[in-house]
């Protein structure tokens, strides 16, 4: 039972801020898709230990994938998702395969790198892409043949939050699972998990094809929101500033992802629509004080008051 | 044969400058083990400060630019006591987190002072010219370039082959705890160290602000470039990154002449390749 009050919370919350902040369902909608993208570096980098600054390149793939479907064969939404996820797999498997042998500032170096390889292939395939004009046009079908996208964006609001329920779902049952375990154990030592005989390799690439799916499913759902995809969906900023997110709420328990996103998107709207020019401070400040003071994230909060606590008494 | 020739001496002159603003980055990161995603902001500050006295105090160009050197490497040493001493012993992640952190407070402090415009730094006269090669003529500030790197990499070397001081910042790379224990003080070569780096990066960016413009975005934007000539060259070797910047400045020199419609592409395919069969870079240690 108490494994379902987090998200009896998650959908009070959510239902609140509908009600809360009618006119922000537009900034509502891209907190909760960013939510899906950081659960997905979560999986990879707060439970696998890959740590990666290139989950654009799976966002961006997904985008673009679900934008040219909905345009060129059918505007259904749901059909849009499943295309944008397939087409994060894709790209996850096949850059995984060498990825996942990597490590450190390589690592690091190679995500970047092939995200930056996209953007330059969406940029010169402007024919179909749109190039930097961005990949306009697109309209979207009902959801399940019921829900019109309206202007005002409730429909959008509810279909994010709705696929951002499964997505949790769904990386909450991995995780627990068998599967979910051999990858907190590589993520913990990979030598002790190829000595017991896990096929390490093998592991990483399976989680970063799933991380690469939901990361797709995330950039579909960006490209059918704001119906135009641009070439800043493959900015190592994306990237970077989910990494930021992530470690923010606190790594490897999913809810991290959920807190840390709204905390940091949240921040940065309110900062940057006070001080449009020097909102940067803010966010860098912001995460100073995450690595200074709650190395754990927010999630680890708790913990650290407590402990201080107990050493007062 | 001229294109040739005259993708060498570009490429050679852009490399130059990829590796004074690089050099400083592999040396930390070998030295410190830190992932300092910041690097590139000293490299700003300086072609800032030299901007900055040059428009507002009226400072000839030669003594912007010393000024605008000194105050980086003065403004680096309780950076690096403040912000890196905290996180030399954490993960990779809270370092790349930091130090984009620092990144974001760098940008935010330049964009504050002087906006977010270009921070033009406008050459003397005796670099501004150009040089008739005989095929072509090349500006004279390359060779500028030129010789500043030679110079860099040739006082590099003697000052970690030949000092007392190159002993102890070698010993403390390889190991230092040992290097401790031997009675180095570790603390005081990692200062010296990160000062030496901030200066040379400051440098790079004075003199590479024509290849590669100030503005305060600067840190984000070739972030990329510079992590590269490290992760490519191997982290901790000056020799690495020297022949990693040639190399890639060469690369990308000639893919804009021969294949301009290719763009970065041909950089980065470069690099995946470089680092998939060499992953600890091609002078770098496993």
């Amino acid at each position: 039972m108490r494994s379902l009050v987090p998200f009896v919370v998650m959908l009070v919350v959510a239902v609140a801020a509908f009600y809360l902040f009618p006119y922000n369902l537009a900034f509502l909608t891209r907190v909760v898709i960013t939510m899906i993208l950081v659960l997905s570096l979560d999986l990879i980098l707060g439970v696998a230990g890959v740590s990666t600054l290139g989950q654009a390149a799976m966002y961006g793939s997904g985008a673009y994938a679900a934008g040219l479907f909905a345009i060129h064969v059918w505007h259904d939404p749901l059909a849009g998702l499943a295309v944008g996820a397939a087409a994060g797999a894709v790209v996850a498997f096949v850059s995984g395969l060498f990825l996942t042998r990597a490590h450190g500032l390589t690592l690091l170096m190679l995500t970047i790198a092939v995200t930056e390889v996209l953007q330059e292939i969406a940029n010169k395939f402007s024919a179909i892409t749109g190039g930097t004009d961005g990949l306009g046009g697109i309209r979207m079908g009902r959801v399940l043949g019921i829900w019109k996208f309206d202007f005002v964006g409730r429909t959008g609001y509810i279909y994010a939050v709705c696929v951002l329920f499964v997505v949790v779902v769904v990386l909450k049952i991995v995780i627990g699972s068998p599967f979910g375990l051999a990858l907190r154990g590589i993520g913990d030592s990979p030598a002790r998990m190829r000595a017991i005989g896990t096929p390490v390799t093998r592991r990483l690439i399976a989680a970063y094809t799933l991380s690469g799916a939901v990361a797709g499913l995330a950039g579909a759902m960006a490209a059918q929101s704001t119906a135009l995809v641009s070439l800043g969906v493959y900015d190592f900023q994306l990237s970077a500033e989910a990494m930021i997110m992530l470690i923010l709420g606190g790594t490897g328990r999913l809810w991290g992802a959920l807190i840390g996103t709204a905390v940091f998107m949240t921040v940065h709207q309110v900062a940057s629509s006070v001080d449009p020019f020097n909102w940067l401070f803010v966010i860098g400040l912001l995460v100073l004080a995450v690595v200074y003071a709650v190395p754990r994230g927010l999630l680890g909060l708790p913990d650290e008051v407590k402990r201080l606590l107990r050493r007062l008494k | 044969m001229t294109t040739l020739a005259s993708i060498l001496l570009d490429g050679v002159a852009y490399g130059m400058i990829l590796f004074m603003i690089s050099v400083g980055l592999t040396v930390t990161m070998g030295l410190m083990r830190v992932v300092n995603l910041a690097h590139g902001g000293f490299a700003m500050l300086g072609g800032a400060f030299t901007h900055w006295a040059m428009m507002s105090a009226g400072l000839p160009f030669p003594l912007a630019a010393l000024a605008a050197l000194i105050a980086v490497v003065i403004l680096s040493v309780p950076m690096e006591r403040v912000f890196y001493r905290p996180i030399y012993k954490m993960g990779e992640l809270p370092q790349v987190l930091a130090t984009i952190g620092i990144t974001f407070l760098m940008i935010a402090s330049v964009n504050y002072a002087m906006g977010s415009s270009l921070l033009s730094i406008p050459l003397p006269k005796v670099m501004s010219g150009a040089v008739d090669l005989g095929f072509r003529t090349l500006p004279t500030h390359r060779l500028y370039v030129l010789g500043a790197g030679v110079l860099v990499i040739v006082g590099l070397f003697v000052l970690i082959e030949r000092t007392r001081f190159g002993i102890r910042l070698r010993a403390a790379v390889d190991h230092p705890g040992t290097a401790a224990c031997l009675g180095i003080d570790t603390g005081r070569i990692f200062s010296l160290t990160f000062a030496l780096g901030a200066g040379l990066a400051a440098l790079g960016g004075i003199l590479g602000a024509e290849l590669l413009p100030i503005d305060a975005y600067y840190p984000l934007r070739y972030m990329i470039l510079f992590l590269t000539v490290v992760a490519v060259g191997g982290m901790g070797s000056v020799a690495g990154s020297f022949v990693a910047a040639l190399a890639l400045g060469i690369l990308d020199t000639a893919a804009r002449y021969l294949f301009p419609e290719v763009g970065t592409i041909f950089f980065y395919l470069a690099m995946i390749v470089m680092l998939g069969l060499r992953p600890q870079g091609l002078l770098g240690r496993a």
